[in-house]
Parts: C-alpha cells; sequence; structure tokens
C-alpha cells in the first residue's frame, strides 16, 4: 500500500510543483515586427545589437566561406557579414568586407563608447571596430590552416553522425574547426593564458573597459578576461558542471556593479561571478540559455532565451528577470511565424521594453516591444 | 608489389562501378506503344542582359502572371525572373546563404516562390517581389563541416524532423501543406503544414513499398495526393495526403522531373531524361517526356535527348501549369525552353 502511494504522492507533488512553476510566471505580452530590417543578403543572424543612437548591427551568416588551395594548407575566408541600419531600419553599410576574421558570425555587441565588437566562432576571433567602422582591435588567431577532409565513402554530415548519436547510435564526430586551445593544459577546457580561443560565443565589458571573452563552446569552457588595450588579465573556469565550471558557453553580459553572468548552456544555469571570476550564485529553472542581456537603465533587468534546437519547435521562450534571478514573466515561443522565436541567437536590450532578437532559424532580427 | 596490386585492383572495381552505373537505362515499357504528341520550342525565348548567364538549368516554374522563374547552378546558384514574354525581371536572394547548388523551384497557389537547394539543405520561400518569408531546414554549420568527407549523397536514413539531406523538391496541397522529397542523403517525403511545422515523414531507402531510390522531384494534386518521383527506382509513387502508398506507375522510365498542371482536368507529366553521365549511348532510350492521366494511363510522348533545339538535355524541372505550355530546363545544356504542344485531335483553330 506504502509502496504504490508514495510514489504516486511524489509524482503528484512534482506535478503540482511543476505547474505551479509554470503557472507562476506570468506572460509578458508583446509586440514584434519581422519588417523593420531586410538583409542585403540572407542569411542566419548570428547577433543584433544597437548602439547608443538606435543603429541597428546585424552579424550574419551569409555569402559562402571559401577555401583556397595553398601547397600544403587549406585557407579560407569569407562566410559572413556585417551590416549596419538606422534606427528606422534603413540600410546604412556594411562593416569589414573581407576582413580575415569574417567567416562563422557567432555575435556582435556594441560597447557604451558604440564601438561595434563581433565575435567569429570560425576565425576564433574578437574583433572591434569604431563607431565609424574603423578596424581597433583583434583578439584570437584564426588557424592557419583548416583539415583537409578525408577521401569519399566515409560519413555524412556532422548533424546526421550527431543525430545518430543522440538516438544511441555511431558516436557523434568531436567538434572541428581545428585551431584555437592551442598548446593544452592539464584540466581540459581551462585554455592557456592568452587569447587562443575555439569557438568565442560573446563579448561583454565591465566599467573600468576590462574585456570578458565566452570561450566557447569548442573545446575550451572559460571566461578569458583581458584590458580595455587587449592585454591578458586571467581565466577562469574548465569544463564541469560545478561552481565555476561551464558546459558549451552561449553568453555573457555584465551588470553596472561589474558583475558577469554567464550563460552555461549546457548546465542549464547562468552563473554569476564578480569581476576577479569569484563565484557568487547561480540561477535555474530558465530552460536553457542560449542568449543573454542585461538592460540598460536602473534598475536593471537580464533576459534570458530558452531557445528551440534545430530538430523542434519545443521552448522558445524568452525570460525576463530581476538581477538576483527573480523571474519577471516569460514571453514568446517556437516558430517561424512573424512574433514567433526560431533559434534565438542574440538578444539586445538597451531599455528594458524595446528588445532586439536574432535568429538562427528564420534568418532575420525582429524588433520586439514589451508592454507593461 | 602488393601494394601496387591492391591500388590497381581498387581502380579497377571503382572505374567499373562508374561505367556499370552508367548503363542502367533501358527503353521505358511504355515508349514502342505510345503515340508521339507533335510539338513547338520557341526560339530564344529568355532574353538574357547582357552579362548574365544561365549555367546548369535545374529549376524552372511559372506564377498565375506567366512569370518564369529558372533557378540555375551558374558561377554562383541563382534565381532568375522572366515575364510572359521572355524579358528578364529581376534576381532574387542576391548573395543569400541558402543558395549553393540549385536543384528545384516552385510557384504555390499564392505566388510565392520557393528554391530548393540541395547544397545548403535549405528551402527557402520568397513572395513574388523577393522577400524571404520562410526559411526550411538548416545549412550545416561550416564549422563542423569542415572535419568531415564530402557529403557525396549517402543514404544516412536519419529521418530528422526540421532538417534535410540534399532535399530536392517542394511541392503544396490546397490547403497549403507543404510536401518535401528529401532527397539524395535521406530517403522519405516530409510533410509540414503551410506555418512550417513538421507533421510526419514518410519512408526509407529501397525498393518496396513506400521505399524510395532517389526520390527526385514531387507534385500534389488538386486533390491532395502527392506524386513522387522514385528516379532511381524508375517509377513514381503516389501517396495519399497521410502519406500512405496508394499506387505505383513504373511505364514511364526514370522520372527525373514531375509536374502536374492545372486546371479542373489535372495532367501528369514526367520525363525520362537523358542521364547527366553524358554516356550518349543512353541517348536513343532516354530524354522523351510523358503525358499521362492521374491515375497512370499514359497519353503520349514528346520529345528526345540531345543537345539541338527542341532536344532535350537532361530535363531536370518541368513546369505545366498550361497543359500545353511546358516549361524545361536542363542541366548539360545550360539553358531552359518552352515548349508548345499540339495535340492530335485539338486544331490549332479549336484551341484559340
Amino acid at each position: 500500500m506504502n509502496r504504490t502511494i508514495l510514489p504516486a504522492i511524489a509524482a503528484m507533488a512534482a506535478a503540482i510543483g511543476g505547474s505551479l512553476f509554470a503557472q507562476s510566471v506570468p506572460e509578458i505580452s508583446y509586440d514584434a515586427n519581422a519588417d523593420v530590417i531586410s538583409l542585403p543578403s540572407y542569411g542566419e543572424v548570428a547577433g543584433v545589437a544597437t548602439n547608443s543612437r538606435g543603429h541597428v548591427f546585424v552579424y550574419a551568416r551569409t555569402g559562402h566561406a571559401v577555401a583556397t588551395l595553398g601547397d600544403e594548407r587549406t585557407f579560407y575566408h569569407g562566410g559572413s557579414r556585417l551590416f549596419q541600419f538606422d534606427a528606422t531600419g534603413k540600410f546604412v553599410k556594411e562593416i569589414g568586407q573581407g576582413v580575415y576574421a569574417v567567416n562563422f558570425a557567432q555575435q556582435v555587441r556594441v560597447d557604451p563608447q558604440d564601438n561595434i565588437w563581433i565575435v567569429d566562432a570560425g576565425s576564433n576571433q574578437v574583433v572591434k571596430f569604431d563607431a565609424d567602422g574603423r578596424f581597433r582591435l583583434v583578439l584570437g588567431r584564426k588557424p592557419e590552416n583548416i583539415p583537409m577532409r578525408p577521401g569519399p565513402g566515409v560519413s555524412a554530415t556532422a548533424a546526421d553522425a550527431a543525430f545518430l548519436a543522440a538516438r544511441g547510435g555511431a558516436p557523434a564526430t568531436g567538434p572541428g574547426g581545428g585551431g584555437g586551445g592551442r598548446g593544452g593544459t592539464a584540466t581540459p577546457g581551462a585554455g592557456i593564458n592568452g587569447d587562443g580561443f575555439n569557438r568565442p560565443s560573446d563579448v561583454t565589458w565591465d566599467r573600468a573597459g576590462n574585456i570578458y571573452v565566452a570561450d566557447g563552446f569548442g573545446t575550451n569552457s572559460r571566461i578569458a578576461k583581458f584590458n580595455k588595450d587587449g592585454d591578458f588579465l586571467k581565466t577562469w573556469g574548465h569544463t564541469g558542471s560545478g561552481q565555476g565550471q561551464f558546459s558549451q558557453i552561449r553568453g555573457i553580459a555584465s551588470d553596472a556593479a561589474g558583475n558577469i553572468y554567464v550563460a552555461d548552456a549546457g548546465n542549464k544555469r547562468i552563473q554569476i561571478f564578480d569581476s576577479e571570476g569569484t563565484f557568487k550564485s547561480q540561477i535555474g529553472n530558465i530552460g536553457t540559455p542560449q542568449a543573454i542581456c542585461i538592460s540598460g537603465g536602473s534598475p536593471q533587468f537580464l533576459y534570458s532565451s530558452n531557445s528551440n534546437d534545430s530538430e523542434s519547435m519545443d521552448n522558445g521562450e524568452i525570460y525576463k528577470l530581476q538581477l538576483s534571478g527573480q523571474v519577471v514573466g516569460r514571453f514568446g515561443k517556437a516558430g517561424k511565424l512573424p512574433r514567433e522565436f526560431g533559434m534565438v541567437n542574440a538578444i539586445d536590450c538597451r531599455t528594458e521594453n524595446d528588445l532586439w532578437v536574432g535568429e538562427v532559424w528564420n534568418w532575420r532580427a525582429q524588433k520586439v516591444t514589451l508592454k507593461r | 608489389m602488393m601494394r601496387r596490386f591492391t591500388a590497381l585492383v581498387f581502380a579497377f572495381l571503382f572505374f567499373a562501378g562508374s561505367t556499370f552505373a552508367q548503363n542502367v537505362s533501358a527503353p521505358a515499357k511504355a515508349k514502342a506503344s505510345t503515340p508521339e504528341i507533335p510539338f513547338d520550342s520557341v526560339p530564344d525565348f529568355f532574353k538574357l542582359p547582357a552579362g548574365l548567364y544561365l549555367g546548369e538549368g535545374t529549376g524552372i516554374a511559372t506564377n498565375s502572371k506567366g512569370h518564369v522563374f529558372v533557378y540555375v547552378r551558374s558561377g554562383e546558384t541563382r534565381l532568375f525572373e522572366f515575364d510572359q514574354a521572355g524579358a528578364f525581371v529581376k534576381e532574387f536572394g542576391v548573395g543569400s546563404y541558402g543558395f549553393a547548388f540549385a536543384h528545384a523551384v516552385r510557384v504555390d497557389k499564392d505566388d510565392n516562390i520557393w528554391a530548393v537547394d540541395e547544397g545548403t539543405n535549405v528551402i527557402q520561400k520568397f513572395s513574388p517581389d523577393g522577400k524571404l518569408l520562410m526559411v526550411l531546414g538548416k545549412r550545416p554549420d561550416p564549422l563542423e563541416q569542415l572535419a568531415l568527407t564530402p557529403g557525396g549523397g549517402q543514404y544516412a536514413g536519419t529521418n530528422r524532423p526540421y532538417t534535410f539531406h540534399r532535399q530536392t523538391d517542394v511541392g503544396f496541397d490546397p490547403q497549403g501543406n507543404i510536401f518535401v522529397s528529401d532527397g539524395y542523403g535521406d530517403s522519405r517525403v516530409v510533410k509540414y503544414d503551410k506555418n512550417g511545422r513538421f507533421i510526419k515523414s514518410a519512408g526509407t531507402r529501397g525498393n518496396g513499398p513506400l521505399q524510395f531510390s532517389t526520390p527526385h522531384a514531387i507534385s500534389v494534386d488538386a486533390k491532395g495526393m502527392v506524386y513522387v518521383a522514385d528516379r532511381g527506382n524508375s517509377r513514381i509513387v503516389v501517396l495519399d495526403n497521410d502519406l500512405n502508398q496508394k499506387a505505383v506507375y513504373d511505364s514511364v522510365g526514370a522520372p527525373w522531373a514531375v509536374c502536374i498542371s492545372a486546371g479542373p482536368h489535372q495532367y501528369l507529366y514526367s520525363s525520362n531524361s537523358f542521364p547527366t553521365g553524358n554516356n550518349f549511348d543512353q541517348a536513343a532510350m532516354t530524354g522523351e517526356i510523358y503525358k499521362m492521366e492521374l491515375d497512370g494511363t499514359v497519353l503520349g510522348r514528346f520529345g528526345k535527348a540531345g543537345h539541338a533545339f527542341k532536344e532535350f538535355s537532361s530535363v531536370h524541372q518541368m513546369d505545366c501549369r498550361n497543359p500545353n505550355e511546358i516549361y524545361v530546363s536542363e542541366i548539360t545544356a545550360w539553358r531552359a525552353q518552352k515548349i508548345i504542344l499540339r495535340p492530335q485531335g485539338t486544331s490549332s483553330a479549336a484551341r484559340q
């Protein structure tokens, strides 16, 4: 008797607890406009960000990466482009045409001085342009060579391998992309004392202008800190699930007090550190944080997207939280229609209720207005 | 010595394999007994602006106004629009992430244009004025591709809901549901609702019921029945709207391209195209296009393989909105033709 009742009670409690939690998160009503900007060439929108004048920057995977056969090596260039639009959505210009680093767009951010920073997971580089689009700083180094593929008849695509592995089939192939994480260390994912990134995902700054790079979703699982000139200061974290450990870092943001928020997607949490990398707290119950943002103004709010993956229309909601981790509400769901979200990879939240959302699945950036 | 011998054997096997692959064509069962339909081709129908060239013509389709959309593998893969007189109108999606290796283009009932690209595993839906409305599928991340082998079209059978593996074509039923033939890497048909939400998929690799060997094209009739060009098995497989197999038509050779005409009496066309291996031993038994009733009854055929005007050089897609006005795009001739059919028993006076 007891044996049957206890699990039943436990299951009921879990169900009630689950639904109570779901019910306790208010839906935030919102408008979304997918037609404000139109890309000069279509592709996956990996990053979207605004500057202080309301100009919108989109870093997109568009066009094609081109491999050049060398004597003993293969070189590659192209594959992504950075576009600037004005506050009305009118196309202004392209930035960084033909730049060495623009291979696989991952993120774009604008710092408090309106400099534009792109993060590229193909070249493993972070590049800073000033407000006029002039090159200012590069962190990381692009691999000099890409590995040549073995002959035909081996396997299909990485997606197939990963999918089969997830279903218990053939083992997944390890992350490709070559390079990065050079000069390995004893601790997996700790990276080197420098800017040897491996699939970096995001960048943020503190008030002093120090630079924090989320590194990343490849073989490194750490945060690398640099001073405003780009000189290396310190690194923290390695692969794992404990405090100060990471799995698949998808985003980074900072608040006005200089605390650093890390989207630790593989562990389904956001970890919060002080600017020296000391663990302070963590936030769960928001699904898998694939993109995060901290708003300007006061008080500040934290936004986190529980994006769908490429094989489902599950999830897709974006959470609004207080910096303490208290959930204020949620909005949106996965889909391909206007107002819906498809694999959100970027959130811009210069002010509390005016957001931009960049979607990898739907090849667009939507302007989102939250209603009170 | 041993090593060299092995290499020689391997080379021989490889050569033998490719030779075999090019000799599999046989005359379509219906060919000898089917009447020929007289036809003309309109000379120089498509007027290209100076400096613009077609490439391998893999896709062609018309909209309700008679505009023609041509999807080609040129230096880059590109999608062009011409008006009903063949004058160039515009280009779609210049530089898009979804254009790498053109395969097919279709126009839905609302005149939206769907481009099926088997290089990126992506289907793009454009509005008539060229705005991107929807993306199906996802291009594999180049990062992952860098360290891997060429696709090569091996069957993987992964059957994923929202990504394709070298998909080939797209069709729509009257409710707007979307049907994708997928493709070289998978062997199945995938159904989505009009908003792109996955409903179901059916089919595996093979030659049995509900199996396909390179499902290469797809069309849907006004009742929602789905016609799959099962090219590798030299048959057209008819599915109902829920993807249950209902019929097999196997007398018209290898269906490279299929289309279904509009109007109250719909016809099914299928091209037994000259293979792209450019082996002219196969020219005698390929190249013709069949006109059929939807129930599979063969009504007639037209055309033959060749590079000349009025001949067909690897037809890869057809448009037959008007059953007597067929647009064809050809891979190995880098061209598209407008074909006027003059069915027997129908005088030109009666048609006007």
